[in-house]
């Protein structure tokens, strides 16, 4: 029976697994939309775009993020509960700052008569940066919750479990977002 | 009996732990609805799956008498469809609202859902020992997010303007402009919506499947000891993660283009003489999109029929699936190549000829597997000790569609073959036998042998070998036919073939066929009523072990409660083909390995 127990602790938790999966499939989606994007690029009436300045801000916010919330999964795991609460507080605020920076950017996008029916190139722009959103603001729920959790001091819990969902799936935004950034600047 | 696990217990420390014996309050509600027992979801997945398939049998069974006595009217269709059928005569505009939403039901929410749904969820858990799924919560979304995607869908049919009726590929313009035609309007977003729904209920469930099966097995359960079943589930649900959210990104460009006028998929197009500003898109473009999905799609409802007719094969014919790692190579062969040949659905696109040659071989390459199943499941059979229960007879009736359907799809994977024959009956004949109607078999196959299971009950016989018999003989009536009508170049969708003067000939054939599709319907629906009686008034089970099947589920009890096995998860020695070896009749995978053996477990 021990030995037993030993083996499940090697094991992969089922729902850190299950996440890795989901991830494999949102790669699958936007693998999907930037297909499509270097699909149409290649037709004659392509037009070009820029990115507003606003979303290499919301890079370095969710950069910063990712790097925060590593560090707070390690004060998790030592046990430093006054610093895991300052730094899962401060990654999310970032989370928060990088979704208004690009609230804000696609603002000033739209304002400059480059709206979501301009062109098609602003179209892709406006679905796979807003998809990626998408995805960010479940992350953001996510990070509150464990926010939340952090400040209650009814609950304690010590399972790591959900602090390594979480940032595994907050890194994993992160990428995704480095990705579409580096995507759209080569391939315009 | 109903000793019950509680829900975290289970999903964290499955493993061999103890059956934990918390008893707590089960109300109608948490058994019955909001359930997340495995086995529980299965049976909701097959039940709604069940009212979808009479839905979509019978939509099927209406047009068909339109395209099969053009000329007459049927007085009762106006009773019940309405301004549908004014004059008991289906307008045409029905016609196609009711030929797509034949197409999406049967598709995605039948054997999609109702197949892979019902049996992943019921089988995986019990096959590979484990209590319940690595997310019980999940499973329950899953369930209630296709819940959602039915009821959706299903108003969708009750709208004003009809529900949609571009095809069931929902190839854009007609999908994307609400003036194309009148089921492009509210029933079309309707649609969208729903499959959206239906989208994130696969994958969850999908997600749900691969996990179980790579962390959860009992000690012992290495991968290659794993029931074919639960190969086939497990590719089948790695398909759906993979290409469905392909098909959602897809799906939500158009829903833009449709509602918030951008242009993905949209250029120069005039809608009753007035220019539309949509400029720049590309119709191309989203059958890229949809057949990335569509074609995997084709092997999410092959493949669980396919895993489950081996297993029922090899239990009913007494002997060890032949070439067992050679089912499991050509199961992930199909996978890949799944992925790899969606561009033989556009070969008339205007796709570059060269480009289309590469998906002519690979299509073909997908017979090399396919040959090679085949050749395996006739392999058992030969001088096996058959016996020909319903459920066997489905399968082996599922192999001889499987032959007789993938035949003609060597036909169709020739481009210059295609030219021809694309959007002809031939094609609908194709794929009803090689998928849809194959398919089917397998999931009857499915429900005839796991249904003691189930339901602690069995299926009458008598009117399990009458559903067999009309069904198979029907089935090849119906669509053997049509491959001579798409030859002659009869094209699919059409409402009223009478007015052709080359396909007048066909009359009296399509009379035919929908003649004999009515006695198939009319069978289907015994089955339902076989299905139900049984539940509760069928032969009830007396034996743990019924088939005298080596798998893992029928180590539990006739009518086992929530975690499945009431003492500890039994461990596996064996592979779970251990049959007619070493003089035993059969040898469950639980059984240590003797002394008196030889080896190759």
């Amino acid at each position: 029976m021990n030995t037993v127990v030993m083996k499940q602790k090697d094991k992969i938790h089922p729902h850190k697994f299950t996440l890795w999966v989901a991830l494999g499939s949102i790669v699958m989606m936007f693998a999907g939309l930037t297909s499509a994007y270097i699909v149409k690029r290649n037709q004659a009436n392509w037009l070009t775009f820029d990115i507003p300045n606003l979303f290499w801000y919301s890079t370095i916010a969710i950069v910063l993020s990712s790097i925060l919330l590593y560090l707070a999964g390690n004060a998790f795991k030592n046990r430093e509960m006054a610093k895991y609460r300052l730094l899962v507080t401060a990654t999310t605020v970032l989370g928060v700052l990088f979704l208004a920076f690009q609230v804000l950017g696609f603002k000033q996008l739209w304002n400059m008569g480059n709206t979501l029916q301009s062109t098609v190139s602003y179209s892709f722009l406006y679905v796979i940066v807003g998809l990626h959103a998408a995805h960010v603001i479940g992350g953001v729920i996510a990070l509150i919750v464990l926010f939340s959790k952090a400040f209650n001091t009814k609950i304690k819990s010590y399972s790591n479990i959900s602090v390594d969902l979480v940032s595994t799936y907050w890194h994993f935004v992160g990428a995704l977002w480095i990705y579409l950034l580096i995507f759209l600047l080569m391939i315009k | 009996m109903s000793s019950v696990a509680t829900l975290q217990e289970v999903d964290v420390h499955a493993g061999h732990d103890a059956h934990h014996e918390h008893h707590h309050h089960e109300t109608f509600i948490s058994k019955y609805v909001f359930s997340q027992d495995h086995k529980m979801i299965a049976k909701q997945f097959l039940i709604t799956g069940m009212i979808w398939a009479i839905i979509g049998g019978l939509f099927s069974v209406i047009f068909r008498l339109q395209l099969g006595y053009p000329e007459q009217s049927f007085p009762f269709l106006e009773d019940f469809l309405g301004h549908w059928a004014k004059g008991g005569k289906l307008q045409p505009e029905f016609y196609y609202a009711l030929v797509t939403m034949h197409g999406t039901i049967l598709v995605f929410f039948v054997l999609t859902a109702g197949l892979s749904g019902t049996f992943a969820n019921f089988l995986i858990p019990l096959q590979i020992g484990a209590r319940d799924m690595a997310s019980p919560l999940l499973n329950m979304l899953s369930y209630w997010f296709f819940f959602l995607a039915s009821v959706i869908m299903f108003s969708s049919l009750f709208v004003q303007t009809g529900p949609a009726s571009g095809g069931w590929t929902i190839y854009p313009p007609l999908s994307a402009l609400g003036d194309a035609s009148s089921g492009s309007k509210i029933g079309m977003d309707l649609w969208l919506v729903s499959m959206a729904m239906f989208i994130v209920s696969s994958l969850l469930g999908g997600l749900n499947y691969i996990t179980t099966i790579l962390n959860m097995r009992t000690k012992g359960m290495s991968m290659t000891r794993m029931p074919l079943t639960i190969w086939a589930l497990f590719f089948t649900a790695v398909l759906g993660v993979l290409s469905f959210p392909v098909l959602l990104s897809g799906a939500i460009l158009l829903l833009l283009d449709r509602n918030l006028g951008t242009s993905f998929f949209l250029s120069d197009i005039y809608v009753a003489g007035k220019v539309l500003p949509n400029e720049g898109g590309s119709a191309i473009l989203f059958q890229h999109l949809f057949w990335f999905l569509g074609h995997p799609e084709v092997y999410i409802i092959l493949l669980p029929a396919m895993g489950m007719s081996s297993e029922i094969l090899s239990v009913n014919s007494r002997k060890p699936i032949f070439g067992y790692m050679a089912m499991v190579a050509s199961l992930f062969a199909i996978a890949i190549l799944a992925f790899l040949v969606w561009a033989h659905h556009m070969f008339v696109t205007g796709l570059n000829p060269f480009l289309g040659a590469f998906f002519v071989l690979l299509t073909l390459l997908i017979a090399v597997p396919s040959a090679i199943k085949v050749f395996n499941w006739l392999t058992t059979l030969w001088r096996g000790n058959i016996r020909f229960t319903p459920a066997m007879l489905f399968a082996i009736g599922f192999v001889s569609l499987f032959i007789s359907g993938g035949l003609t799809g060597i036909f169709l994977g020739n481009s210059a073959l295609d030219l021809h024959l694309h959007d002809t009956y031939f094609v609908v004949a194709h794929f009803h036998i090689v998928m849809g109607v194959a398919s089917f078999f397998g999931m009857f196959a499915g429900v005839y042998h796991w249904f003691p299971k189930m339901f602690g009950r069995f299926l009458n016989n008598t009117m399990g070998y009458i559903h067999f018999w009309v069904t198979i003989i029907g089935a090849y009536l119906i669509f053997w036919p049509m491959h001579y009508e798409g030859l002659a170049g009869m094209p699919r969708r059409y409402y009223d073939f009478s007015n052709w003067e080359s396909f007048k000939m066909f009359g009296g054939l399509n009379e035919f066929i929908s003649f004999i599709s009515l006695l198939v319907f009319a069978v289907q629906l015994l089955f339902v009523f076989n299905f139900f009686y049984s539940v509760f008034k069928g032969r009830k089970v007396t034996t743990q072990n019924p088939w005298g099947s080596n798998t893992l589920e029928w180590t539990t009890p006739i009518n086992p409660g929530h975690g499945n096995w009431p003492g500890e998860i039994p461990e596996v020695y064996r592979g779970a083909y251990d049959y007619a070896k070493d003089g035993k009749e059969f040898t469950p995978q639980n059984v240590p390995v003797g002394e008196d053996e030889t080896s190759g477990h």
